[in-house]
């Protein structure tokens, strides 16, 4: 492969089999979808704040969905639900994962690409064609779908019973449809890149977290995603061809619908069976990324290494079996919800695990602040403050009350949201270099950082207040009930946290797209940094090393090692006489 | 208010792009000794925004959380709710200072070797097991009281009444002197017939259909849910209680009201929120409100799943039952 045939502009830049560069294909899509969902979280949060006030940025994005500037109680709807797609799906599943996962799988694995270049370019054309298809579903007449990023039915099935069911339900089951085959041919050649493809010397052992990350979701994905596919599939059944699987009994506009037999909660099980392992998919990468960002940045090896692997094996395994936390209060058996209550609490203890090893990561390290380690340490911060309360919603008697509240939106966005967007800054910030061979603004970088954390912990810290106050999500507005006019306030200040936080991603798109063409030149290894990818060469080629691949002789995490002079000894460096390994 | 934002934002954008465009700014993109220093005690100062936002939030926003439960289940969860949170905000706040402070204090110093330090079995059992010994207790409790809360069996005299949701108000029905409820179907929807109930079902000749739930203080309830059309939730947080309302199946949720509607009013925090509330309100020219237990729709379920309104009232047992006295029963309802 490393033989060069001519590549074109099209090949090289759009119909590319090179991992780097579809790598930074899924990092770009990946951004740009994420712009349009933060702006969305914008609009909705000044209909929370400021409920029937007029604003002109309304007015003028929305369109019909609008009134003298005041937005619809549907397309509110339609903007959380399409809000909460796009960020778990398309920026934080694809743009994370398939970011990373292609960049860094076989640079840090010593491989010359992935398993199959033209799966993996399909794979991002996929993805890139079902992005293109929520993009249009937003100017459907009568709007996107609107029911929740969960699509329960009924009421995902039935135009009746909300416009967005429509055309626009459609368009979003097509598009997560084509969402889900590319994530599978995505993984299925991760899984097999890490199998095969690992250079000389490259033990399972000796893999970076990171690959063992991206590793681990490759696989949780293959194993969840066709189960949502299975229930879209069903739910288009429903919807178009008159089949009973999810509903029964109703009557709506007047008249009794044909429907009996289904259960909305069958639907239930099938959505959260990969919805759980989802926020997994989502967040384990964000895991691997920092795990090394922080090694690399402690100038220390990551603690417990070994435990690091066993506890990301041990997540997975669990949150394949932990879904039902999320219908506790369906009418599930409320035996069925006791052992859901139970695997879901175990999950707390191999995220503890990786928390206190973080922590002692840092501890008696020679801290490098770069913007990736900012973004490090307040991925556990987040982390922490987002995880803790797990145990709350993970219990299924406290559950009962604070289900489906605001405490929940401020426990998932602490937690996955927030944790793994900070990972994938961590990452961007990192491996840059590698992308596009220059480094980012760090100045920048820090003011990104700062205001960031600051406005992330403004938004969701008091949401937790919110929640508890009893106040359920996905309310248009919650003027409707004086007895939540005292939280006004506090939804202003969120608001405010919020806009001022989402402008503050501008700092980020400025630098990002000002360093591709004019940031300073990067050296070939410019964190000092122990793993594969930084021994290529500075300018990108085709089949990443120009010579023969590397040969490992060690773990990813010499740093610091007594006995030697040098702060970092790379993988490729056979051990010295006596040096025992590590 | 929003004109700052905007003026915020535009200091935002020209500062980055100032920044960018700064030719002479041949400083190195990668952390000096500076950076470590500024940065790490950055995160000494962020810790202290940290902690002031927590304990500003616990302070301020305290007054506007549920007041005690007002059922005796519900008096379980709050004990076991405080529990867990004593719980959790131990563990927040040991943890986030270790976080910052560690990245305060080891912040990068030039010459100075990091401690090359990658395992100890020793700390990987204490951390695996600690967790595992508090979990499994917690576990334990939680369960115990979830138990509690679902199993009906063990209930004395329970009045059994149905909540039925649609798009987008509630209904209710109450057993009546048979204390059975009647089938209902969504097939049997018919003029006043408006919850589908079987008329040919002798159970449901004595059901007595409600616009208003009233609620026997002391006795226990079991509320029967359905559903005619999309997923609602009946949530009642004052009484700890929710549970989903399903088309096409009924599901089920009990409690015992433990405080009257007019105790509640007088209870020391409802008293103090609802006097905030009413300042609010005044400023706003709005009518002054007075406290009632809830009944929202917590699952989304169109356009005004946020307005799905319908009054509780906790009453002596002596009361309600004058109360449902003076309601038709289904067989009168529908014979007009
Ligand atoms: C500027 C940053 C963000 C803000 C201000 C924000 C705000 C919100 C709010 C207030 C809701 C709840 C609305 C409701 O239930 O009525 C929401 C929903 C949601 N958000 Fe975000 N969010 C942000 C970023 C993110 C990120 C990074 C993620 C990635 C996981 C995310 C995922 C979601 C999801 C999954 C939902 C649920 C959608 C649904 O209810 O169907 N958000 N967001
Ligand atoms: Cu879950
Ligand atoms: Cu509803």
């Amino acid at each position: 492969m490393s033989d060069h045939h001519k590549e074109t502009f099209v090949t090289k830049y759009i119909f590319s089999q090179d991992h780097k560069m579809i790598s930074k294909q899924y990092l770009i899509t990946g951004i740009i979808m994420g712009v349009i969902g933060v702006f969305m979280s914008m609009l909705f949060r000044l209909q929370i704040a400021w409920p029937e006030r007029s604003f002109s940025l309304i007015e003028a994005f929305l369109g019909q969905h609008q009134d003298g500037g005041v937005m619809t109680p549907d397309i509110y709807l339609a903007l959380v639900t399409i809000h909460g797609t796009i960020m778990v799906f398309f920026v934080l599943t694809a743009g994370l994962s398939g970011t990373f996962s292609n960049m860094l799988i076989p640079l840090q694995i010593g491989a010359r690409d992935m398993a199959s270049g033209f799966l993996n370019m399909v794979s991002y054309w996929l993805f890139f064609l079902s992005s293109v298809i929520m993009v249009i579903s937003l100017f459907v007449e009568a709007g996107p779908a609107s029911s929740g990023w969960t699509i329960y039915p009924p009421l995902s099935a039935l135009p009746q019973a909300i416009p967005g069911s429509g055309a626009g339900m459609t368009l979003w089951l097509v598009s997560m449809a084509i969402f889900i085959a590319s994530s599978l041919l995505g993984a299925l050649n991760y899984i097999v890149t890490v199998l095969n493809l690992r250079t000389v010397g490259m033990k399972m052992t000796r893999l970076p977290l990171s690959i063992w990350a991206f590793f681990v979701t490759a696989i949780i994905g293959v194993v969840s995603f066709p189960v949502l596919l299975s229930a879209a599939l069903l739910l288009i059944f429903d919807r178009s061809f008159g089949t009973s699987f999810f509903l029964s009994d109703i009557f709506i506009d007047g008249s009794v619908l044909h429907y009996q037999g289904g259960s909305p909660v069958l639907f239930e099980h099938l959505f959260w069976f990969l919805g759980h392992p989802e926020v997994y998919i989502v967040i384990l990468p964000a895991m691997g990324i920092v795990s090394e960002v922080m090694a690399v940045n402690s100038r220390k090896p990551i603690f417990g290494y070994r435990a690091m692997i066993g506890s990301i094996i041990a997540i997975a395994f669990l949150s394949t079996i932990v879904w039902g936390h999320h219908m506790f209060i369906t009418g599930m058996n409320p035996f069925l919800g006791s052992v859901f209550t139970f695997t879901t609490l175990l999950i707390a203890i191999p995220s503890a695990v990786k928390a206190f090893n973080w922590v002692t990561t840092l501890w008696k390290g020679n801290l490098q602040m770069n913007p990736a380690m900012l973004y490090s340490i307040g991925f556990v911060s987040t982390f922490v403050t987002g995880g803790v309360t797990g145990l709350v919603m993970g219990d299924s008697a406290l559950d009962i009350n604070i289900h489906d509240t605001y405490f929940i939106v401020a426990h998932f966005h602490l937690v996955m949201g927030v944790s793994a967007i900070f990972g994938m800054f961590a990452g961007v910030y990192h491996w840059f270099p590698k992308m596009y061979g220059r480094l980012m603004n760090k100045t920048l970088g820090y003011w990104h950082f700062w205001i960031t954390i600051i406005t992330a912990y403004g938004v969701f810290f008091p949401m937790h207040f919110v929640g508890l106050a009893g106040l359920p999500r996905r309310y248009y507005m919650n003027t409707a009930f004086p007895y939540f006019d005292d939280l006004q306030d506090i939804n202003v200040v969120m608001t405010i946290f919020a806009l001022i936080g989402g402008s503050a991603q501008l700092i980020f798109l400025g630098n990002f797209f000002w360093s591709i063409y004019k940031g300073k030149k990067s050296g070939p290894n410019p964190w000092k940094a122990t793993t594969l990818e930084w021994t290529t060469p500075v300018e990108a080629t085709h089949g990443n090393w120009p010579g023969e691949l590397p040969v490992v002789h060690r773990w990813a995490y010499d740093y610091s090692k007594p006995g030697s002079d040098v702060d970092f000894i790379p993988q490729t460096t056979p051990l010295a006489e006596g040096e025992e390994p590590s | 208010m929003l004109a700052l934002i905007y003026i915020l934002i535009a200091v935002l954008i020209a500062s980055t792009f100032w920044q960018l465009t700064n030719v002479f700014n041949l400083k190195k993109e990668i952390a000096t000794e500076e950076d470590n220093d500024q940065q790490g005690k950055l995160m000494f100062a962020f810790m202290i925004f940290f902690y002031a936002l927590m304990i500003f939030c616990f302070w301020k926003y305290s007054a506007v959380l549920l007041p005690e439960a007002a059922s005796v289940e519900g008096e379980q969860y709050d004990t076991l709710y405080n529990v867990t949170m004593i719980l959790i905000l131990f563990v927040q706040a040991i943890m986030q200072v270790l976080i910052f402070y560690f990245s305060y204090k080891y912040r990068g110093v030039k010459g100075r070797k990091a401690v090359f330090y990658a395992d100890s079995h020793k700390l990987e059992m204490i951390w695996t097991i600690t967790p595992t010994v508090v979990l499994a207790g917690l576990i334990i409790y939680g369960l115990s009281v979830w138990i509690d809360i679902t199993d009906t069996s063990d209930l004395e005299n329970p009045l059994i009444v149905e909540v039925y949701a649609k798009q987008f108000s509630w209904e209710a029905r109450y057993a009546g002197d048979d204390n059975a409820l009647g089938r209902g179907n969504v097939r049997y929807i018919k003029g006043i017939n408006t919850m589908g109930v079987d008329m040919t079902d002798l159970n449901s000749l004595d059901d007595i259909p409600v616009r208003e739930l009233h609620l026997p203080k002391g006795r226990p309830v079991i509320f029967k849910l359905r559903s005619q059309d999309v997923l609602h939730s009946a949530y009642m947080p004052h009484f700890r209680a929710q549970m989903n309302c399903v088309p096409g199946m009924v599901t089920q949720m009990a409690f015992t009201p433990s405080m009257t509607t007019e105790e509640m009013r007088l209870n020391e925090k409802i008293v103090a929120k609802v006097a905030n509330i009413n300042n609010i309100r005044a400023e706003k020219g709005e009518d002054p409100y007075q406290f009632d237990y809830l009944l929202l729709c917590n699952k989304i379920c169109g356009a005004s799943h946020y307005n799905m309104q319908m009054k509780i009232i906790v009453q002596e047992e002596a009361d309600f039952n004058k109360w449902l006295a003076t309601k038709e029963t289904m067989a009168e309802v529908v014979k007009k």
